[in-house]
């Protein structure tokens, strides 16, 4: 059964006001991933041919085609968790 | 400076990140590394590899030159009057919490203070908070102008006849600011004060005279001088460290550890720099640290410094094309050497970063470790960072004035 760490490379917390979570795909499973959520979420802009800003139940983030992905006001961990799983298991 | 012959020394220019040349504008974080500096670590395992002092075998003996003809070559390239007051330690986090604790546990107490400026890493804040917190002095914060500038007038005016020891980085690394070090060096030592600067961002970029300044004690690390990681160093002066208790206890820095039933221990430490140098020490490292500045000294410091004042001169004025972008400092470039930070509009510093990052372009996002100078004085969440060295080029600050004008 697939989890979500068949996707995710790495979590990184990032340092600043803003406390964003950027979580970095596998860099085989990156396109794979990509498409999963670009299935799932809702575009809401595409920016430069690069950057997708998406919603997926009521949480906005951006997808970045190199594989990463940027959430903000993520409350923790298992908060992520959950979104991940709908997002690429579903 | 031939900054494409530069540009061959360093194997991983040669990457290509998301289909794009690498662009390395990360250089405050850490610099890249040239072949000379991979070399001679590769060559000192193949060939050298033994533990240093104390024993007598052919390797140790090889070891043990390698690793003391390093600490003078560094030694030299700072002028410290003697390789005995160069003390190898991992680097300036490590330094500074040296004389933190190795002073500041046995010379501070409750009604003395320490004075720092809001314009310092993390480095040079937490130590001294961490300390103050167990020997009850008080630290003063000297304010920093709005363009990232010490206000010189307010960080002298902050010395009493309490303060034992003000802290300051010679260059900022946020803002790219050059501090006018000799200048408060003479404030503290007018004012009975010691002086420790912390040289992390100026010993990579520019030459650093200890004798010429004065200070007491100056921190840097190697890795961001085209060194290996986990090597610095921590100069001081030999009548500072003499008078000093070591930091870590350990092999290496004691000369005897004698034992009797009726008196226990009884320790004598060895002798500078190694007291402070408990442990195996890093000694792929220092000779790696030695190459890099064997390095630096072929192409010349001044030479280094003038490089990276033209790319700045020309990255500021290609970014002020940009519209959405603002650059935080001084705009008297005199005043700073090659760092340069900024925001996007209507984007976080992690969004740009991530821009960037995908055209293979590296720049830091975040408070760069120095949350004080973002929040209180540039009134900041975060902010980008590049930062550049001795192979970056125009058509590289070119490539980023395109991005940023394009988001």
């Amino acid at each position: 059964m697939a989890t979500i760490e068949d996707y995710v490379a790495r979590v990184e917390g990032t340092c600043g006001a803003e406390k964003d979570v950027i979580v970095v795909f596998k860099y085989e499973k990156k396109d794979e991933a990509i498409a999963q959520v670009l299935k799932k979420a809702q575009v809401k802009n595409k920016i430069a041919g690069i950057i997708f800003e998406l919603t997926f139940q009521d949480t906005s983030f951006r997808l970045y085609t190199s594989g990463k992905a940027i959430f903000r006001s993520i409350k923790n961990r298992q908060e992520l968790n959950n979104l991940l799983t709908s997002l690429l298991l579903d | 400076m031939n900054i494409q012959a530069i540009r061959q020394d360093f194997p991983i220019l040669k990457r290509q990140i998301n289909n794009y040349p690498l662009i390395y504008f990360d250089n405050a974080a850490t610099t890249q590394k040239p072949k000379q500096v991979i070399e001679a670590i590769h060559n000192f395992y193949e060939q050298h590899n033994g533990n240093v002092h104390r024993a007598v075998h052919t390797l140790s003996l090889e070891a043990t030159d390698l690793y003391e003809n390093s600490r003078e070559k560094i030694a030299k390239f700072i002028n410290a009057k003697d390789a005995a007051e160069l003390v190898f330690v991992r680097g300036t986090t490590e330094a500074i919490n040296l004389v933190a604790y190795s002073w500041g546990l046995n010379n501070l107490e409750r009604g003395d203070e320490v004075l720092v400026s809001l314009m310092e890493h993390h480095s040079n804040i937490v130590p001294w908070e961490i300390t103050s917190k167990v020997r009850g002095f008080k630290i003063k914060y000297a304010k920093v102008n709005a363009d990232g500038t010490l206000d010189y007038e307010d960080f002298e005016s902050k010395f009493t006849s309490k303060t034992k020891i003000a802290c300051l980085n010679h260059v900022s690394n946020v803002t790219g600011v050059i501090n006018d070090v000799k200048r408060v060096t003479k404030a503290a030592h007018d004012n009975g004060s010691l002086m420790l600067i912390d040289g992390a961002q100026s010993i990579p970029h520019m030459k650093v005279d200890v004798q010429e300044i004065g200070m007491d004690f100056l921190a840097f690390s190697g890795h961001k001088m085209l060194g290996p990681t986990g090597i610095g160093g921590l100069y001081g002066k030999r009548e500072m460290l003499e008078k000093m208790q070591p930091f870590q206890g350990g092999g290496e820095m004691i000369k005897e550890v004698a034992f009797t039933e009726s008196q226990g221990c009884d320790i004598q430490w060895n002798e500078l720099p190694w007291k402070f140098e408990a442990g195996t020490p890093n000694i792929e490292g220092a000779v790696g640290l030695a190459e890099a500045v064997k390095y630096l000294e072929a192409l010349g410091m001044e030479q280094v410094l003038c490089h990276e004042k033209e790319l700045t001169e020309y990255a500021v004025g290609h970014l002020r094309e940009c519209d959405k972008v603002t650059m935080y400092g001084p705009t008297d470039l005199s005043k700073k050497c090659g760092i340069i930070s900024f925001s996007v509009k209507d984007l976080s510093s992690h969004d740009t970063a991530l821009i960037c990052d995908n055209y293979g372009i590296m720049i830091r996002s975040g408070y760069h470790c120095a949350q004080p100078l973002h929040e209180q004085v540039l009134k900041l969440q975060s902010s980008d960072r590049a930062s550049f060295y001795v192979y970056n080029t125009k058509d590289e600050v070119d490539r980023l004035v395109e991005i940023l004008k394009e988001i």
